[in-house]
């Protein structure tokens, strides 16, 4: 197992930059997730560690040896395709040998080895068959056991489980996790699912245009996004944004949305914002809080539509010049009834409006 | 498989049978005629109205492979008694074999030698033009190449004059290097022609086999080299076969280059049957059973690939 540094990775193809200077160290045994839209460089980073694609500029080391100008075959790293990219013409076993064939193994160790990787994945009883014959979800099983068989120094992952149907996607997600608790596999999965990203990563890493937006713990990047991007990126539903205007002093202040709409909240919430600038106010839909009665930093409004999702129900509120969208129970209140809309001033961010760079408190 | 069909759907697809068997019948019917011109005698060969029910003879065969003179008198019965089966045949239809005055041998009609000389070029060539084609075609897929679309048009373009438009000047450049009548210059021919239709034809079916499954070998620690040896070419086995087929008929059935670059030790089939008709009285019956045997190996190779044939042509019309 191994640790991974990337020093100021610059690809271009062409005139095209998609990797502008990315600087990750990925610690010995760490899974790690690179989440982002298409196109944001993720995949051509995690190509670039597996040596499928050349850098510009920039160094990759993998337990301290600078790797790349080796070819993929030299550096020891296992990849999973989203396609799977099993060998048709080969059996499940010869899919699985055929890495260990690579580098000489005898035929009973080859053997001893893929019955192991097998009986981990539970795949035994497949291992004569042509990939033509598979499921999906064992497909793409085989394409890990393949993968792990030569127990190489890092397990690199690309949307390993996209092609999947949602409920095989579940269950591959949560085997994929069990794998790597039980062998500690240095771990890089690409995914665009943010879901995938939270229940998986112990670190999730958020991509977007080519550099590296944020990187931390799950439950970091989501409470605590560092930009716009990542607070919109991550979390379902989507997180409210809006401009706002802060009034009032220390003591206490308006959020103003326009219109005369404005929520009162503690002073020491905004307190670190500085004045005279643009901010934009992100608060995610189940800190958006609604009452049947009026109350304290409650103002009054209606719903203007309800979307039931069977757990919960999200209902859009119109608050001066925006709507916020709020997370309630089901059957909570009706379209176009009067409700009161509050906010939970512990889990409002509040973003710079020019450089969507969170406004965080000092503290 | 049983989607509704409208009525008009069936009387289609009868009709469709229906024409599918006329189609055979008109195509079929040169074939059998000249395989069952090639077992008749050769009072039965010119018969108006045809005949079509006789009794298979093997002498067309015999007078094939060999040179004969016309007998002036009746054979002697001794002479024809312990005679070989073969040339009591010839003896039957009026005619001797010319041998050899001194030892005695079977002088050959060249026939075999030709026939030998059309498979020795036609199979060399066509391993040439495959290999060469496919690994060309390798390199056009999966690397970037300055010019790519241009030298795929200039590959292209050596298809687009007419043969017989070169051979005039190929005929004087081959004789200058002394290649003329001989089988390499045959099989360098043979090659180069066939090579752009090869290198075109891979390339699609390559274009087909996902970069992944070479990404995948090149990860698990083979190098670009292995990966193409012992992922590609398996992938690509169905296209290799289909363009071998394509390749290996356009070779045995070439007939202008053959005719003008060669004339005996080298010459192939094409054109040395034809040259039978002659002049005077042909003996159709021969020329037939020259042309019989002329068409066997393409139909035995073709039908070999069948699978592969239907399968490559049919590749890349259904996304896996």
């Amino acid at each position: 197992m191994a640790r991974i540094e990337l020093r100021s990775i610059q690809k271009f193809f062409g005139a095209v930059q998609v990797l502008k200077d990315v600087n990750l160290t990925i610690e010995d045994g760490e899974f790690v997730v690179m989440l982002g839209q298409s196109g944001c460089g993720k995949t051509t980073t995690l190509r670039a560690i597996a040596g499928l694609e050349t850098v510009s500029s920039g160094t990759i080391s993998i337990d301290g040896r600078e790797v790349q100008d080796l070819r993929a075959a030299d550096r020891d790293i296992a990849f999973v395709f989203q396609s799977f990219s099993l060998y048709p013409h080969m059996t499940v076993y010869e899919n699985i040998a055929f890495p260990l064939r690579a580098v000489g193994m005898s035929q009973d160790q080859r053997e001893a080895a893929v019955r192991e990787v097998a009986k981990v994945l539970g795949i035994e009883r497949l291992l004569n068959r042509k990939p033509s014959a598979l499921s999906g979800g064992d497909m793409q099983r085989v394409a890990i056991g393949r993968a792990l068989v030569r127990r190489p120094k890092a397990l690199l992952m690309d949307e390993p489980i996209g092609a999947l149907d949602a409920k095989l996607r579940e269950q591959m997600r949560a085997e994929i996790k069990r794998l790597h608790i039980a062998r500690n596999s240095t771990s890089v999965y690409v995914t665009h699912d943010q879901i995938e990203a939270m229940s998986l990563a112990d670190r999730i890493v958020v991509m977007h245009g080519g550099l590296l937006q944020q990187v931390g713990a799950p439950e970091e990047v989501y409470n605590r996004p560092a930009n716009l991007f990542v607070a919109q990126f991550v979390g379902s539903p989507v997180m409210n944004v809006s401009g706002v205007a802060i009034e009032g002093g220390a003591g206490a202040a308006v959020l103003s949305f326009g219109q005369g709409a404005g929520i009162p909240v503690a002073g020491g919430h905004v307190g670190h914002i500085p004045g005279g600038k643009a901010v934009k106010l992100g608060i995610r839909p189940e800190a958006v809080l609604l009452r049947h009665e009026p109350g304290e930093g409650f103002v009054e409004t209606t719903t203007t539509n309800v979307e039931p999702l069977g757990s919960h129900e999200i209902v859009d509120v119109r608050l001066g010049e925006t709507t916020l969208r709020a997370r309630v129970e089901p059957g909570f209140v009706a379209d176009g009834q009067r409700v009161w809309v509050g906010l939970d001033p512990q889990r409002a961010h509040f973003f710079d409006g020019e450089t969507g760079l969170a406004l965080r408190r000092t503290a | 498989m049983a989607e509704v069909k409208t009525k008009g759907e069936v009387i289609f697809n009868r009709a469709a049978v229906i024409a599918v068997i006329v189609a055979l019948v008109v195509m079929l019917t040169p074939i059998f005629w000249i395989a069952a011109t090639a077992f008749k005698p050769r009072n039965l060969a010119t018969t108006v109205p045809p005949t079509v029910f006789f009794e298979p003879t093997l002498s067309p065969f015999a007078k094939l492979f060999t040179k004969r003179s016309q007998l002036r008198e009746p054979v002697e019965q001794e002479v024809y008694d312990n005679a070989a089966w073969w040339e009591k045949l010839i003896y039957d239809g009026g005619e001797q074999v010319v041998r050899n005055r001194k030892s005695g041998e079977v002088t050959s009609s060249g026939f075999g030698n030709r026939y030998m000389n059309s498979l020795i070029v036609s199979v060399i060539s066509t391993l040439l033009a495959v290999s060469m084609g496919t690994i060309t075609a390798y390199g056009f897929s999966r690397f970037r190449v300055p010019g790519e679309q241009d030298w795929l048009f200039f590959i292209l373009s050596t298809r687009m004059l007419p043969p017989v438009v070169v051979a005039i000047p190929m005929f004087l450049m081959y004789r200058a290097v002394g290649l003329h009548d001989t089988h390499i210059g045959l099989i360098i021919l043979y090659t180069a022609f066939n090579l752009s239709f090869a290198v075109w034809i891979m390339k699609g079916f390559i274009d087909e086999i996902p970069r992944e499954y070479e990404e995948a070998a090149l990860v698990d620690g083979y190098t670009r080299l292995q990966a193409f040896w012992k992922i590609v070419l398996p992938e690509a086995l169905t296209g290799i076969a289909a363009t071998a087929v394509f390749c290996f008929i356009t070779a045995w059935n070439e007939y202008a280059f053959a005719l003008m670059m060669t004339s005996k030790n080298a010459q192939t089939a094409p054109p040395y049957i034809p040259s039978q008709v002659g002049s005077g009285l042909s003996d159709w019956t021969v020329i037939a059973s020259g042309a019989f045997l002329f068409l066997l190996p393409v139909a035995v190779f073709t039908f070999l690939l069948r699978n592969h044939l239907l399968r490559g042509m049919s590749f890349g019309a259904i996304r896996k």
